[in-house]
């Protein structure tokens, strides 16, 4: 027998054939992926021993319980905290992605100086030592002056204790102006005071309401406690509850509601007094508790007078019909409950908005209810030993602050908004800023006012642990431990309906050479000698903590939050007092910045749950995550909807130039039907100049295209938009 | 071509038909051998324990059965093979005679050595599993996974895989990946066999609500049940 070419081919054949259906090939398959991920530059945690440490997730106001997973000393997972009063397990993106702040490439490791011109990265490493004399140098030399209230301090709320170290230090120092960061929370703060006489922290009892209408409140894009929200907003829908969203774009928020109402920006407070309207004219209030209220009968003449129906219609552009319909829902509903705070509720907004959302709110009497608004006292855990100041520092007590919160616009605490216009008309001057746990260069709408006003102060010194906008520009950096690695304790989540304290503490030993801001600042103070010494008796922040939060410790190192059972309700009655009624009055719509013949759109910005835009940027986890309707490559989309688009001859994808009274940027056109014809929008949190390659460049940042619209009765940035154009490029 | 060639063609075809098929067969009947008998005995390397342990002799002496060594910390973590102290507490000295015995005790007790065991179901790390999730809450038998390991007088040779490092009980006996019980196979498809399609619910206990003020309103009555079937969130129940 021949074995030719044919016999050969036919061996070979039935060698394949045979192959295929033998277990080789799919074995092997199976096999080499494996071995793949078992090559040794393949990044897997090490082996060693498993451990858990609970804590709280500082990353944004939602103070989430969180539980990381750690390999020996290496922290390896983040997760939602099982069993934790706000979120029980949830988690949000930036939440899981933690662990790239703590490791990531963007930390500042060491004290340093700015050895360049400000801004320009040139930076000596310095000792602990060096830091804190040169702080305490310059300090001293203002205080010698005997200018001491020309010192201010930034930080990111006024709740907490880092926080009131903060103010007990500039108190001591001799300094009024201690500021905080704006949110919608100084809105609800003020709206408790005008309209129930209180000092209380709004809580939304989410959970039991039935019918919920938001004033453009990112229920799912961010808003109050976020992962308490989405869950929340999940229960509503297993539970058939009702969600009406009112705002001018639909947003995820709108697009899982039951109904979405596009409204013309910056009216909803109008609509809020026309829904009023309908309740009193149908005598759908409760009538009982409100009829005999202080103020009642001037706020039902306002509303009856002003707030027509007819009226309200043509000045939110939604239908009469739409409107009546909403209000007797609204009314008719067991536990209804309004909300506002556009977006996440990062800016203040107009405050008439607030208390009309809250007069809404009485009238159907659900403050303190079931379902309803709470009026909170906070807990009163911060009870510090009283301290003495000495001559100079009275003086410089004395003074007025610097924003005018507390003078001329007398419910204000603190009115960051004002400071660079003060600072750049030459109205006020400061010789040196802290700046902790804040990136006011980033975060503050009108970033170019605000980093001219900051040019013009001498010495900046930023405690941040990262390389953000604010710190780039400091002339000293003392850098925080990130949440990871310290104690802090963290007060009753934004909007939460009861009182909580968390306590986050350290998962992993200092990854750098960084201290906790507390001890800094108590380094510090005992540098200066004197009665600021005097008043900081610690010897360190975690014994200032454990002192601070005495009997609750125990159970805060146990289970990480400490419920207060007994939460205290302010009793202040509700009433329509007449500063709350001054918002009212004379309504109209708060009006924004530049001309409709040379900008002929309104820009207005949105919050996605994707896009972190306060003090902490987007690590790089979650900057993937953005669609790419929303960043493409390095440039930001504009939303516009395809009518707009077709009058100023653009298409999808198409690059342009937005121009607004306050600056301008490169943008690429997304059309979108859910938007409203005329406007624009842009995301909050892109367009970082500092961080990290992986956020850097990324877009345009939406604040340095916007400006402030002082609010007449708050004082507070109410500015919802802007003038707006886009050219072809 | 001509009608003469084509007929050649025909005859010389047919001709040679017969060793053609021969071949054939031939290849296809080498590369099944080949596949199912020699592969199987290339990939994996044979591996003695370092002792040969008699499962039976210890279910018989100890009074917990299975838990009695492999219990469940009080952490509720599970403690899988024993420790080197945990074997102590009676092996202190030589028991008997067996030659396992005398070379346990000589080369590992002596010496607080331990015993470097080759784990036949040891999955790579990026696998979270949780024995009492199964144990406790499930009450599944160690034999559903584990089969009649508890039931032998002898170790069993370690086979492992060379490209992969992993025991061959992971992929199954049977090279083709089939199996007849549920504990001969251990891949991922084998647990989504149960993840993927049971929807039997067991009671779990949830965790102390200590707040009384704030319901849990996020988890119904109803939901106080874990489902065995995972849904969306699948993927991150064992690969966190
Ligand atoms: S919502 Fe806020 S607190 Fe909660 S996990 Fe996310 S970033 Fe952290």
């Amino acid at each position: 027998m021949k074995i030719g070419r044919r016999s050969f081919l036919s061996f070979v054949i039935g060698g394949a054939a045979g192959t295929a259906i033998s277990p080789l090939p799919w074995k092997l398959t199976d096999d080499s992926s494996i071995w793949s991920q078992n090559w040794p530059w393949t990044p897997v945690p090490p082996d060693g021993e498993y451990s858990q440490v609970n804590s709280i997730c500082t990353l944004c106001p939602g103070g989430c319980g969180i539980t990381v997973r750690k390999v020996d000393n290496r922290a390896v997972k983040i997760e939602g905290m099982k069993g934790h009063p706000v979120n029980d397990g949830g988690i949000c993106v930036m939440g899981l992605s933690g662990l790239q702040l703590l490791y990531g490439p963007t930390r500042v490791k060491t004290p340093l100086k700015r050895v360049g011109k400000r801004g320009e990265g040139k930076w000596e490493k310095i000792s602990w030592n060096e830091a804190i004399s040169e702080v305490t140098e310059k300090l001293a030399e203002i205080r010698a002056q005997g200018e001491p209230h020309t010192v201010g301090s930034i930080v990111n709320s006024d709740r907490g204790t880092v926080p009131n170290l903060f103010r007990r230090f500039l108190t001591a120092y001799g300094s009024p102006n201690y500021m905080t960061m704006p949110s919608m929370q100084d809105s609800y703060n003020m709206t408790m005071q005008l309209m129930q006489g209180v000092t209380a922290q709004v809580g939304f009892d989410a959970e039991n309401a039935d019918y919920i209408l938001s004033f453009g409140s990112g229920i799912i894009d961010g808003w109050g406690s976020p992962v308490r929200m989405f869950k929340a907003n999940s229960a509503w829908k297993v539970d058939g509850k009702k969600v009406v969203q009112i705002e001018p774009r639909l947003s995820n928020t709108a697009a899982k509601s039951d109904e979405w109402i596009p409204i013309k920006p910056g009216t909803e407070a109008a609509l809020a007094l026309g829904i009023a309207n309908v309740v009193i004219m149908e005598s759908l209030y409760d009538k009982e508790n409100i009829d005999s209220q202080f103020g009642f009968d001037a706020f039902k003449e306002l509303v009856l007078n002003g707030y027509s129906v007819e009226k309200v219609s043509n000045i939110t552009g939604i239908k009469s019909a739409t409107i009546v319909s909403l209000a007797k829902n609204f009314a008719q509903a067991s536990n209804p409950l309004a909300i506002c705070g556009k977006g996440q509720g990062s800016t203040p907004g107009s405050l008439n908005e607030f208390v009309a959302v809250h007069a809404l709110n009485a009238l159907v009497g659900n403050i303190n209810k079931n379902g309803g608004v709470w009026a909170l006292s906070d807990t009163d855990y911060i009870k510090w030993p009283e301290f003495d100041l000495d001559s100079i520092a009275e003086n410089g007590m004395q003074k007025e602050r610097i924003d005018g919160a507390g003078s001329e616009y007398p419910h204000a605490k603190s009115l960051l908004n004002r400071l660079p216009e003060v600072i750049n008309s030459g109205d006020g001057f400061l010789e040196a800023i802290f700046v902790a746990d804040a990136n006011p260069l980033y975060s503050m709408p009108d970033s170019k006012a605000i980093k001219e006003a900051f040019d013009s102060i001498p010495f900046i010194v930023s405690f941040s642990s990262y390389m953000d906008e604010t710190a780039s520009n400091a002339d000293l950096i003392l850098p925080n431990h990130v949440y990871l690695e310290r104690y802090e304790d963290v007060p009753t989540p934004v909007g939460l309906q009861k009182n909580i304290i968390g306590l986050a503490k350290p998962v992993v030993k200092p990854q750098f050479n960084t201290k906790n801001v507390g001890d800094s600042l108590i380094l510090i103070a005992k540098a200066l000698g004197g009665s600021v010494a005097n008043a900081f008796p610690w010897d360190s922040y975690d014994a200032c903590l454990e002192e601070t939060l005495g009997s609750k410790w125990d159970l805060l190192e146990e289970n990480r939050f400490w419920s207060d059972s007994n939460s205290k309700v302010v009793t202040g009655e509700f009433n329509f007092y007449p500063d709350a009624m001054k918002s009212l009055t004379n309504f109209s719509p708060v009006s924004i910045e530049g001309s409709t013949i040379s900008f002929p759109l309104v820009l207005i910005p949105y919050d996605s749950i994707r896009l972190a835009n306060g003090y902490i940027g987007n690590p790089p986890f979650v900057i993937k995550t953005v669609e790419d309707t929303v960043l493409k490559g390095k440039t930001a989309c504009v939303e516009i909807n395809p009518k707009s688009a077709k009058e100023f001859g653009l298409t999808e994808g198409r690059s342009a130039i937005l121009h607004t009274p306050r600056g301008k940027a490169k943008v690429k056109i997304h059309l979108y039907e859910g938007i409203m014809p005329g406007l624009v929008a842009l995301a909050r949190g892109l367009g970082h100049t500092a961080y990290d390659k992986y956020l850097t460049d990324k877009g345009c940042n939406l604040n340095e295209l916007i400006g402030m619209t002082e609010d007449p009765v708050s004082g507070l940035d109410a500015a919802w938009g802007i003038r707006a154009r886009l050219t072809k490029v | 071509m001509s009608p003469q060639d084509d007929k050649a063609k025909e005859v010389s075809a047919d001709g040679a038909a017969g060793p053609i098929i021969l071949f054939f067969i031939i290849g296809l009947a080498a590369s099944l051998v080949f596949g199912w008998v020699i592969f199987p005995k290339l990939l994996y390397s044979q591996k003695k324990q370092p002792l040969d342990f008699n499962h039976i002799l210890h279910v018989e002496a100890v009074e917990e059965g299975c838990e009695s060594c492999h219990f469940f910390r009080e952490d509720g973590s599970f403690s899988g093979i024993p420790k080197l102290a945990q074997c102590v507490e009676c092996h202190e000295d030589v028991q008997g005679e067996d030659p396992n015995e005398v070379k346990f005790v000589e080369e590992y007790v002596t010496n607080g050595r331990e015993v470097p065991w080759l784990v036949y179901a040891r999955q790579p790390d990026c696998v979270f599993f949780s024995h009492a999730a199964h144990v406790k809450k499930a009450e599944m038998d160690c034999g559903t996974c584990h089969g009649h390991i508890g039931e032998s007088e002898h170790s069993r040779v370690y086979e492992e895989n060379r490209i992969t490092g992993y025991s061959r009980d992971i992929w199954g006996k049977n090279i083709s990946g089939l199996k007849e019980h549920t504990w001969e196979r251990m891949k991922m498809d084998d647990c989504a066999e149960c993840h993927a399609t049971k929807e039997l619910k067991t009671d779990v206990e949830t965790l102390p609500w200590p707040i009384n003020w704030l319901p849990r309103p996020y988890e119904k009555q109803s939901g106080n049940q874990a489902r065995v079937k995972t849904v969306k969130e699948a993927c991150f129940v064992c690969h966190k």
